[in-house]
């Protein structure tokens, strides 16, 4: 395959930068699209130029490190891919291909394809947790949890916190992350005692960096993981809940 | 200059010594546990957890991880599950069985008391993720599902769809961030350690850089703790991420800590085939699949039809013909062994004929497509995305990749490396998995040093030190570690040659694979122990690191990959050294006439801990020899 690549070039924080244009002959359709930018690195190191700097680690969908917009879209053509797994088949031989960072004031660039995605951690900081200090802990079998509700929350745990769904959002709103985030705690037994605090905490804490969700939907598209916004409606109940609730009362519910 | 090495094994008989000893150890009250500093490098399942537990207990700890947030680290990726001795199941499990399963899985080159801890330590593990909202899988009625894992008769492997590593790992992320919100903890994300900092023989300190600015800090501690992993990309290729590196533990061997069995590498059975030369890593299919997919290649080595084509009595389902016992579950050195047989009689499957068939078809028939595919359907969708080959039609293709590293700095019980005051914990440890790992305890280890062994063999070792300041970060040793650290970027980033670090990368992978991977003898060694030298020299003369900006990866990597050039070659003498077959190290020159891994126990029934000697010099080998009370040593038999 031979593709022409359009990237963002960006030295640091606070220069400015540009898209340059790359010719990338010689490209297996077996190469995923990272390893496509392998080649292209290589090739630029051999030439003497910088190679281009974006994020990666596990190269399996998990660890939630990479992610470009490519061609307009978050982590590309693919439906319920990570960048690091979709694969140059996808594209047509001769197609050009442009690639940027993700879009989003709360996440500043800090070099060409890599962002600073650490108002993640804030929110998660703010109360993505069950208090459980460790060797306290019952009998694992003590509680049970009916298959639906471990399923429902696996299903929001399953969140790589790759950013892709505030790089595709208009709004550049953090909702389905912290959604996720809340209900996988939220939904189980043991998250119950905290459930009102933590979501006041992480939604007010997400309300400090991101843009407000308008339903657009756009985010549920671009997440790698299929995360649905069911979760965001099932946040916005918790939070209104959050508002009125007696938290003395707790435990008459 | 280090003298005998003391394991510290506590007396007693195997099933007391550590609750005795959780008793005799030494403690430090809650009111003086402020006054002591402790620096975490990492933040795997061993350093979330590690750091958590210290940071509610009341000490100051300080976490550095390279990643841009701590949620990132490889532990994530890990699929298949967690093995504890709950015996949920009512099959025969307990914790005297899981850890003679582990002994004996590592093939009896492990420290005995450390795994007997390990398996009793593993019911509290499971108690304490669920405790944290793990979503482990359930049953209709509520209770925890269990599977089985190779190397085991029992079912007592806890799992969350094939994504348990990511789950334990947010589990104890999260209760990382509760004590960075109540500021006992001090993140600092995207901070590489470059050296360790000893003073009068004593870890001290760290030296830090950041990766974004490029500035270089000291951080100075009472004591210093490793949560680093493995080495497994010394192979270039595996299972492992891409910035998955053995800077930490090497930097700190070279400052005075032991290397322990180094040659103990794990083969994974279950990994996607290369495709080509632009491979950049392998892709690991969780060994749960072998619950239910059978491993099997055409009896024909020119087989030229579709699986599906290929009648039964024209298939070698090999590994249940020769192990019926265990089957497609017995541990994975063996099952990569085998596969790597096949392969090499040409049996190949594939366009490049270098993998066998994992078929579900039979369990299809048994339990329908869709429990099939509910079961493993995130492995299925990886699959897919990778070859553009759906599983639940035809049957995947596996060949062997490595995927962990057994070995690792040295350890005593306390898990204290031979430096006082340096801990060591997880995967970048030694002691608990011998020669090879079972399938659900690398989770199993790691959460288990870092929830509930070293908060109480660190107070052991802080009690005796309450009073004392850290080092100040004027001290001459930090200067020197420094300037160490910022000569060697200069160096690195002057070489000004045409090379580049991937390149350099690559090649000693090769070396590795070729004769220091799943079949080992001693003229591969010793040509590995020439090769490896010379492509360091070459490294250093032609090496070219692009960049003159603070954040750049070219030099991150350069670093790391200059460390793994030495690592390599201990890797190699470790494994000439050591001249039996004993789980992931197989010597061809010491088989059964079976071609099974023949164990010498009279002459190699120790750890063997490596001291540095320099750069291209021969290290010192140190010997901790290895006892059994509790365990009968035999022939490791799966039939």
């Amino acid at each position: 395959m031979h593709v022409k690549l359009h990237v963002w070039r960006q030295a640091g924080p606070t220069t400015p930068g540009t898209m340059e244009t790359y010719d990338a002959p010689g490209i297996s359709e077996e190469m995923s699209f990272l390893e496509m930018l392998d080649v292209v690195n290589e090739r630029l190191n051999a030439d003497g130029q910088e190679p281009i700097a974006f994020e990666h680690d596990c190269r399996e969908g998990i660890c939630g490190s990479c992610g470009m917009m490519i061609n307009g879209q978050a982590h590309g053509p693919q439906r319920g891919t990570a960048t690091c797994q979709l694969h140059m088949r996808k594209f047509q031989d001769g197609a050009e291909i442009f690639i940027e960072p993700w879009r989003a004031a709360a996440f500043p660039v800090l070099k060409d394809l890599i962002v600073d995605r650490s108002a993640f951690d804030r929110i998660v900081e703010s109360g993505g947790y069950i208090t459980a200090p460790t060797g306290a802990a019952p009998d694992a079998n003590l509680t049970l949890i009916p298959k639906e509700v471990a399923d429902a929350a696996m299903d929001a745990a399953a969140c790589i916190g790759c950013g892709a769904c505030v790089a595709a959002c208009p709004n550049s709103a953090g909702q389905l992350f912290t959604a996720a985030k809340i209900n996988h705690l939220n939904l189980l037994p043991q998250g119950q005692a905290e459930r009102y605090t933590r979501v006041q905490k992480m939604v007010d804490t997400m309300e400090e960096f991101f843009g407000s969700c308008t339903n657009h939907g756009e985010c549920q598209e671009a997440c790698p993981k299929d995360i649905s916004i069911d979760f965001i409606a099932y946040m916005n109940r918790d939070y209104v809940k959050a508002q009125l609730k007696n938290r003395k009362l707790l435990s008459q519910d | 200059m280090i003298g005998s090495l003391d394991s510290n094994v506590p007396p007693g008989s195997m099933g007391d010594k550590w609750t005795q000893h959780k008793f005799d150890m030494k403690l430090v009250a809650p009111g003086n546990r402020r006054r002591f500093d402790v620096i975490v490098i990492g933040s795997g399942l061993a350093g979330a957890s590690a750091a958590a537990t210290l940071g509610e207990q009341g000490y100051n700890v300080k976490v550095f991880t390279y990643h841009d947030t701590p949620r990132r680290a490889h532990s994530i990726a890990a699929q298949g599950g967690i093995n504890a001795a709950k015996n949920y199941k009512s099959d025969g499990d307990s914790v005297h069985r899981l850890f003679y399963d582990t002994v004996k899985g590592g093939d009896f080159r492990s420290r005995e008391a450390n795994v007997h801890r390990l398996a009793e330590v593993s019911l509290d593990i499971v108690d304490q993720s669920v405790a944290q909202g793990v979503p482990f899988a359930r049953e209709y009625g509520g209770l925890l599902e269990n599977r089985s894992f190779g190397g085991a008769q029992v079912s007592r492997t806890f799992y969350a769809r094939g994504q348990t590593g990511q789950q334990l790992l947010l589990g104890a992320y999260q209760q990382m961030m509760n004590q960075v919100h109540a500021g006992s903890i001090q993140l600092h994300t995207r901070s590489e350690m470059l050296d360790l900092v000893v003073k009068d023989g004593a870890a001290c300190g760290v030296i830090v850089r950041d990766l974004v600015t490029g500035d270089v800090t000291r951080h100075s501690a009472h004591a210093v703790l490793l949560c680093t992993g493995g080495y497994g990309n010394v192979f270039y290729l595996s299972t492992n991420a891409k910035y998955s590196n053995a800077s930490a533990t090497w930097r700190a061997h070279r400052r005075g800590a032991l290397f322990a069995n180094p040659c103990f590498t794990q083969i994974h059975p279950t990994c996607i085939p290369a495709s080509d030369e632009f491979q950049s890593k392998l892709t690991l299919m969780s060994e749960s699949l072998r619950n239910d997919g059978r491993i099997w290649v055409p009896t024909n080595p020119d087989e030229t039809r579709s699986p599906d084509l290929i009648p039964e009595d024209e298939r070698d389902y090999f590994l249940e013909r020769k192990y019926p016992s265990f089957g497609n579950l017995v541990p994975r050195d063996v099952a990569s062994r085998n596969a790597k047989t096949m392969v090499d009689e040409g049996k190949g499957v594939g366009p490049l004929k270098n993998g066998v068939y994992l078929d579900f078809a039979e369990a299809r028939d048994r339990i329908g497509a869709s429990t099939v595919y509910e079961r493993y359907s995130n492995l299925f969708d990886m699959y897919q995305r990778i070859t553009d080959e759906d599983p639940t039609k035809v049957p995947m293709r596996i060949y062997p990749a490595v995927h962990y590293t057994m070995g690792g700095l040295w350890v005593d019980y306390h898990l204290m490396s031979n430096v006082p005051g340096l801990f060591v914990l997880g995967e970048a440890n030694f002691s608990d998995h011998g020669a090879n790992r079972l399938g659900a305890s690398a989770l199993m280890q790691g959460l288990a040093d870092g929830y509930f062994v070293i908060s109480y063999t660190l107070a052991n070792y802080l009690a005796d030190h309450l009073g004392n300041q850290p080092v100040p970060l004027d001290d001459p040793v930090f200067n020197e570690a420094q300037q160490s650290v910022d000569d060697r970027m200069k160096r690195l980033l002057s070489i000004g040659g045409t090379k580049s670090v991937d390149h350099y990368h690559r090649e000693l992978g090769k070396i590795m694979w070729t004769y220091c991977g799943m079949a080992r003898d001693k003229a591969g060694l010793e040509t590995a122990l020439r090769e490896i030298p010379a492509l360091r020299e070459d490294f250093w003369l032609n090496l070219r690191v692009l960049g003159d900006g603070p954040m750049n990866q070219s030099l991150e990597r350069a670093g790391r990959v200059a460390d793994l050039l030495e690592l390599g070659e201990l890797m190699v003498r470790d494994a000439l050294d050591r001249e039996e077959s004993c789980g992931g190290h197989f010597r061809e020159e010491s088989q059964t006439p079976e071609g099974e891994a023949l164990r010498r126990d009279d002459e190699y029934s120790y750890v063997a801990a490596w001291e540095w000697g320099g750069v291209g010099a021969a290290p010192q080998l140190h010997k901790e020899p290895l006892t059994f009370d509790s365990v009968h040593l035999s022939q490791r038999s799966y039939k």
